[in-house]
């Protein structure tokens, strides 16, 4: 073995649901020794790194996954993974991936929001580093984490979020960075042909000329994939490539992937959708949390084994036990809810003390439904009735009064916490005028969060530290402090778990029952939906800006959830939410 | 210990961390204050002459206008935003005050009634010129930048017109006067000193320990999150541009009696003086943080400069803007070193 890795490991702490552990990497390799760039981000003897990470279960680290592969005659791949592990700070989100792809061959990669597709994707395209673990192309080791390199080897991934200039025109924009020239001057005859040449293989009839801004969506995807084969191309990576096409346009799309794969190009192919997988796929790449649960030919799994294998879990013991809401008078009703382009006709009651999951793909408007109902986005069209009476709130802060909601946002770092700002000065911001409305008084704001430091167990060292350098468990303490100050009787949780450690994950679960048991309505809406599985009493699936499916009781099941979903179950007839 | 603590930060970085950005932290805020006392230790040293009274009440009377104008520019600043009108603005409330009085006295009011219906006049049309950038910024969703160039070469090219191409002159009846709000003093300080003392209390004040001034900072940090904190994020934008049209007026009250005219060279560059002083002073010009303090500390180190290059032989006068050139780099170093991590 020419690389060596050495993985030590030192349990430091015994938690009861999480154990922290402190690893000591000592990566060295005779080969990579005299390149030290490899390691840029190493600590100063360059053959060290020391990183904390945080794990579910014991030993899951180097635990080898468990994977089902046909070692059978096949061809050679192409692009491989080999043991590929990868962490976001303490979080780990790739536990040794090996996977292969092969030319000529479209291989589906699925997963659950989070169970690490797209990461896997960036690390095979060169956009990410991996933490341990290498890449081979054509059977050999290849240097990660260089984009240019992988993009010279053929190796192009086309993101989900596009990535072209939007005020250059379609000929700029497929030959960026890549434009032929005559000494100082740009080919532009050459361009253009090569360019029209392009757009017809994947059969786009649009001006060259035309800037990236005017085009449609679907178009752009398009001039995306050409300006990936307008050079050379072996591995073509599509990160979930329809989410905004239309049927016909994903028809096109797939034609032009059929004929790639029979070029010889291998396909890598990511998505959510089982009907586009099942139907364009050979092989399929099922990730959950992180790790590889089997690769298999496609046919020879149905639909409803995908989609168990790619929610099955068992951190069951996370939630506390599901009481039935004692209540049953209504907290809110809405009534024919419109967000244009995000929310059509959602119409569905919220019971006092019942915890109400919102499940669906992300797009598929849940967040944007519930920032309609508290003002924080624009509604078109349709009521909102508290008491039986209807209630109009144009701005958060109205609805706040008139309905005593509250919205506890996905996006931390975006909109929940303001990232300079100390703990403290962040908790008190969400109704700061409790404190006073002409002057703070800063004694009355400070033994506030005292108490909610001890509420809710944040862990502060100095109070002046500004909320950036606490852990992403603690920040999203502070958020709920902030959020539940206010004695709501209405809260609707957007996410609250996301990238935070399993530990406080399960205190959140328990504070939200705690909410729901108190009487008040809670809405959880998750893209886990072991969480929407584990504390919910009613879920609404939507799917596409609409309410497909009302699940309550032992309906509440994950494969169930997931076929309304995906779109695999047509929406329910009648609803009665 | 808990567990989730030790995930925060690796355990060798912890210490360490934390007493560098206490030393940052530190240097942005003792920096300006530092500055200004070497400056005096300088001066002192130079010209003996130099902390005599009159020289000192002369430095501070000649910092009110920069430094009433640039407590309302923190605000603006804080909110993530900038207004270049000030300096356009403060000649058209000049022009407008002059026009006014002089009217007024000619129709026959007593002269008081007249100079104190001025005043009013110029303190409501700073109020609504401030309410016009904040709207145009806010609801024209125009980046406050433009808004201001616009509105800056509008108010300038208005004195021009009013003034004919020439100067308004204030009658010398009024002018008698209004006089005394520039050059009186009480309690042997000069008006435009206690005026600038009340302004930049009242400003540090609403900045550091009010509601509003929390959200300023709240919005110039994240726009976002304080949308997301029930904030109405235009109405605090628009109320920071009022305080400094509010600010712009009261500096012109203080500025008319002192030369009795005003022209289209009046107010020139005041905005890039009052941005200098807010940005030395340590507020950081993308907004979110700020303190009306160290504006005023900035205005002073401004003016300063130019006395003391004045009072003394060793750099030529002419350099003075070399100098506050200079003095702006060092304090945009300063922040960045006490940023970087």
């Amino acid at each position: 073995m020419s690389k060596l890795h050495w993985a030590l490991q030192a349990t430091l702490l015994d938690g009861r649901d999480a154990r922290p552990t402190l690893i000591l990497e000592l990566v060295g390799s005779s080969r990579y020794w005299s390149k030290r760039s490899r390691y840029p981000r190493a600590s100063g003897l360059g053959l060290f790194r020391v990183a904390t990470h945080f794990m579910p279960t014991d030993q899951e680290y180097l635990r080898p996954t468990q994977q089902r592969q046909e070692t059978s005659n096949r061809p050679a791949s192409i692009l491989a993974t080999r043991n590929i592990t990868h962490a976001f700070g303490p979080v780990t989100v790739l536990y040794s991936i090996n996977s292969d792809f092969v030319p000529g061959e479209v291989h589906a990669v699925v997963g659950e929001n989070g169970a690490g597709k797209s990461t896997l994707m960036k690390i095979c395209s060169g956009i990410l580093r991996p933490s341990l673990g290498e890449v081979h192309y054509a059977g050999k080791p290849v240097e990660t984490g260089n984009l240019r390199k992988m993009e010279n080897l053929g190796i192009r991934l086309i993101h989900q979020e596009l990535n072209l200039a939007d005020d250059l025109t379609v000929l700029e924009n497929l030959f960026l960075g890549a434009e032929t020239v005559w000494g100082p001057f740009l080919e532009e005859k050459k361009m253009r042909a090569e360019g029209r040449a392009v757009l017809e293989r994947v059969g786009l009839d649009i001006s060259l000329n035309k800037p990236v801004r005017d085009l449609r969506v679907s178009e752009k995807q398009l001039v995306e994939i050409a300006k990936a084969i307008s050079q050379r191309v072996t591995v073509l990576i599509l990160d979930e490539p329809t989410a905004t096409l239309t049927s016909q346009e994903t028809e096109r799309l797939f034609q032009i992937i059929d004929s790639f794969a029979k070029a010889g190009v291998a396909i890598v192919y990511v998505s959510h959708r089982l009907e586009e997988v099942k139907r364009l796929s050979h092989r399929i790449t099922i990730l959950r949390d992180g790790r590889l649960v089997t690769t298999q030919k496609t046919a020879d799994l149905s639909p409803n084994e995908i989609v168990r294998l790619m929610v099955g879990r068992s951190l069951h013991d996370l939630f506390p036990a599901k009481i039935p809401p004692t209540e049953t008078t209504n907290a809110l009703e809405i009534r024919d809810l419109n967000v244009p382009g995000l929310v059509s006709g959602a119409s569905f009651k919220l019971k006092k003390g019942e915890i109400l999951g919102f499940a669906g793909l992300i797009g598929a408007g849940r967040t944007e439904l519930w920032e309609a109902v508290l003002g924080l986005r624009h509604a078109s069209r349709g009521k909102i009735l508290r008491d039986g009476k209807e209630v109009r709130a144009n701005s958060y802060s109205q609805a706040m009064q008139r309905l005593n909601a509250v919205y506890l946002s996905e996006d931390r770092k975006g909109k929940g916490l303001v990232v300079s700002f100390d703990a403290q000065t962040n908790y008190s911001l969400l109704g700061l005028k409790r404190f006073g409305s002409w002057l703070v008084d800063e004694r009355k704001e400070r033994n506030a969060f005292r108490q909610a430091v001890e509420q809710f167990q944040i862990k502060v060292s100095e109070r002046s530290m500004p909320i950036s350098r606490l852990s992403g468990g603690n920040q999203q303490k502070v958020l709920l402090a902030k959020v539940l100050a206010l004695d709501p009787e209405i809260i609707v949780f957007d996410e609250p778990t996301r990238g935070i450690d399993v530990g406080t994950k399960a205190q959140i679960y328990h504070l939200i029952a705690k909410m729901a048991a108190e009487g008040r309505a809670c809405v959880l809406i998750s893209s886990e939906l072991l969480e929407i599985v584990g504390l919910c009493h009613r879920v609404i699936v939507m799917r596409s800006q609409q309410i497909v499916a009302g699940l309550e009781g032992p309906a509440i099941t994950e494969d169930e959830i997931m076929l309304y979903a995906t779109g695999v179950k047509s929406p329910q007839p009648t609803l009665a939410l | 210990m808990k567990s989730a603590e030790l995930a925060e930060t690796p355990v060798a970085q912890r210490g360490s961390r934390l007493r560098l950005k206490g030393v940052g932290q530190w240097a942005r805020n003792a920096g300006p204050l530092a500055a200004l006392i070497l400056l005096m230790i300088l001066g002192m040293m130079l010209n003996p002459s130099f902390l005599s009274w009159n020289n000192i009440s002369n430095v501070l009377t000649r910092s009110a206008f920069t430094g009433i104008i640039s407590v309302g520019g923190t605000f603006v600043i804080v909110t993530g935003q900038i207004d270049l009108s000030v300096g356009a603005m403060a000649a058209f409330i000049a022009s407008l005050m002059i026009i006014v009085m002089n009217q007024f006295a000619d129709a026959g009011w007593s002269l008081p009634v007249a100079v104190a219906v001025g005043m009013l006049i110029g303190l409501l049309v700073g109020l609504l010129s401030g309410l016009v950038n904040g709207l145009l910024a806010t609801l024209g969703k125009i980046d406050s930048f433009i808004v201001t160039l616009g509105t800056m070469g509008i108010f300038r090219s208005l004195v021009t017109f009013v003034a004919n191409g020439g100067t308004l002159t204030l009658n010398s009846n009024i002018r008698e006067v209004y006089r005394p709000v520039f050059y009186e003093s009480w309690l042997n300080i000069p008006i435009p000193v206690w005026v600038l003392g009340v302004v930049v209390i009242a400003g540090a004040i609403v900045l550091a320990k009010t509601p509003f001034g929390r959200y300023c900072r709240a919005v110039g940090s994240n726009a976002e999150v304080a949308h997301y904190s029930a904030i109405h994020v235009n109405r605090i934008r628009v109320i920071a541009f009022i305080l400094q049209g509010f600010c712009v007026g009261l500096a012109t009250l203080l500025y008319v009696p002192r030369l009795g005219s005003a022209s289209s060279s009046t107010g020139l560059l005041w905005e890039l003086e009052a941005i200098t002083a807010v940005v030395v002073g340590g507020t950081a010009l993308r907004g979110g943080s700020g303190r009306v303090s160290g504006s005023i500390i900035g205005a002073l180190i401004l003016t300063l400069i130019g006395n003391i290059l004045n009072l003394t032989n060793i750099i030529s006068v002419y350099l003075n803007g070399a100098v506050q050139g200079v003095i702006i780099l060092g304090a945009a170093l300063l922040q960045r070193n006490s940023r970087t991590r």
